[in-house]
């Protein structure tokens, strides 16, 4: 066996492996979150139709969600090879356990945490990124227009009423006033924008989302401090920094996502 | 006090065990968990059935010898002690106590609550030690410690082998251990020559037991009756990874 293989199959270097992917995908939920907070913009979806065209376009961000696939894929497997591993090494267990006595809830469901996420992946992308690349998509048109030297965006429906106060306007004042308006130009996207908006009007769907991120928030509170000790990195000038971060992050990430299905149910 | 007791027996290795009840009402509250069994023994040999079969040794906490899992947890419901160290007066008067061997696939049973720890003797076997020249003794001051470094070698040191972390961690990993003589060694100027090899050798042998993965549940560091802790494990992984992959 070469190194390289004898580290990464070796039980500390699985446990690399799951603490870098697990990292990385820390790391993809924030840039996830962030991005989509553009559905809470009030422009008629418009920046977030035109981040899913950045984002499914940009030649940098496609290699990147390459990479992202993988790690998912990595994950998931090497966390089912070592789950099978891990229950061979007791091949029979105790008749009577107390293990919520010496450790958290969170730290050993992780697998079943991981299985509900799991299931919640195979709808959110065959609801969402499968229909995006390959379904019926309802499109957006969007007017683009520069006005008084400021950039402006709207809605095609708004537009036209735009158009309407105009014409008032310059028939009240006689032909004088001059609404400046140069660069026009209409824009079509999918409208993921509406998508979003009609699949979180299904109560059912909401709920799945909502339990999913509960479930997301407990696989991150044990997930993102267990990825650094397992790299090594225990120190005592850094866990208490490393937990508290935990902490805030799995409860900032999930709450931001769960924020998305709620506000258009409300909406 | 009164017990009802119920414990695993399982005559060897190779034939299924189970729980059997027993009752016991002569208690005194100020014996020990060992002794208690003690004295359901010479009621079994009373009746003439053989007396259940348990590991036992100093019975002071330092020998690492008794290990059961009594109510679901390794040496007791008491932190930072052994079984040997777990009085009665714990429990509380007519409870019923599960009494198991501690369960691993690298620990098999040998009878009743006797489990063969020999697994941790080949893995220490291995690098758990510090190899020296004989000849002159040189003067202990030849090798400055700094006292940090000697505390927490020290703490790492006080492990006893008992096996507790493997039997509470739901992966029967033996990752607390491995990581707590690793981190003895390395963390002292003694263990510094051999302290590539013997993490990657320690680290071997204790995959090749078939001890499971760490999943950082602090199960182990929790029931530990040293409460090694779990930096020790981190300690491992770093010494561990940074041989694997940056060293030549």
């Amino acid at each position: 066996m070469n190194w390289f293989t004898k580290a990464f199959t070796s039980t500390l270097g699985r446990k690399l492996v799951m603490a870098l992917t697990g990292l990385f995908l820390c790391l993809f939920l924030v840039v996830h979150v962030s991005g989509n907070f553009q559905l809470f913009k009030d422009d008629g979806g418009f920046s977030f139709n035109m981040y899913s065209v950045f984002m499914t376009h940009n030649p940098l961000i496609k290699t990147v969600s390459y990479l992202l696939y993988a790690t998912f894929i990595i994950h998931i497997i090497q966390s089912l090879l070592l789950t099978i591993y891990n229950k061979k090494a007791r091949p029979q267990g105790y008749v009577k356990n107390s293990p919520d006595k010496n450790s958290a809830w969170s730290s050993r469901n992780m697998g079943i945490l991981g299985t509900i996420i799991l299931v919640f992946l195979v709808f959110h992308m065959k609801d969402f990124w499968w229909e995006y690349h390959n379904g019926e998509m309802p499109k957006a048109k969007y007017v683009e227009f520069v006005q008084d030297g400021e950039h402006k965006t709207m809605t095609d429906t708004l537009w036209q009423s735009y158009v309407e106060e105009i014409k008032k306007k310059m028939a009240a004042s006689g032909g004088a006033y001059d609404p400046k308006i140069s660069e026009y130009k209409q824009v079509i996207y999918k409208d993921l924008y509406a998508e979003v908006a009609e699949e979180f009007k299904e109560p059912a769907i909401v709920i799945l989302y909502l339990i999913a991120m509960i479930a997301l928030a407990f696989h991150l509170l044990h997930g993102f401090q267990s990825a650094w000790q397992s790299l090594g990195v225990n120190h005592r000038k850094y866990v208490p920094v490393i937990k508290t971060i935990g902490w805030f992050f799995s409860i900032a990430i999930t709450a931001g996502f769960a924020a998305m299905p709620l506000y258009f149910f409300l909406k | 006090m009164k017990f009802n007791l119920k414990v695993w027996r399982q005559p060897n290795t190779n034939t299924p065990g189970k729980m059997v009840d027993y009752k016991i009402d002569n208690v005194n509250p100020d014996m020990s968990f060992l002794e208690m069994i003690d004295v359901l023994n010479e009621d079994i040999i009373r009746k003439g059935e053989a007396p259940v079969a348990f590991d036992h040794d100093c019975r002071e906490g330092i020998c690492g010898m008794c290990s059961m899992y009594i109510n679901g947890r390794a040496h007791g419901p008491l932190k930072g002690t052994t079984t040997c160290q777990l009085m009665m007066r714990n429990f509380t008067d007519g409870e019923t106590i599960h009494v198991e061997p501690f369960r691993a696939k690298a620990f098999p049973v040998l009878k009743d609550l006797i489990v063969d720890r020999t697994a941790f003797d080949r893995i220490q076997a291995v690098g758990g030690f510090v190899s020296v020249n004989t000849g002159q003794v040189q003067d202990a001051n030849n090798l400055p410690v700094e006292k940090e470094k000697a505390d927490l070698a020290m703490d790492a040191a006080s492990c006893i082998g008992c096996g507790a972390c493997v039997a509470a961690c739901k992966n029967a990993s033996a990752m607390l251990f491995v990581g707590a003589k690793v981190s003895q060694y390395a963390l002292l100027p003694q263990g510094q020559i051999e302290r590539k090899i013997r993490v990657q050798k320690m680290v071997a042998q204790m995959d090749e037991e078939g001890f499971g993965a760490c999943t950082n549940t602090g199960a182990c560091s929790a029931e530990c009756p040293k409460e090694i802790s779990i930096t020790n494990i981190a300690r491992m992984n770093r010494e561990y990874l940074s041989t694997s992959l940056l060293e030549d």
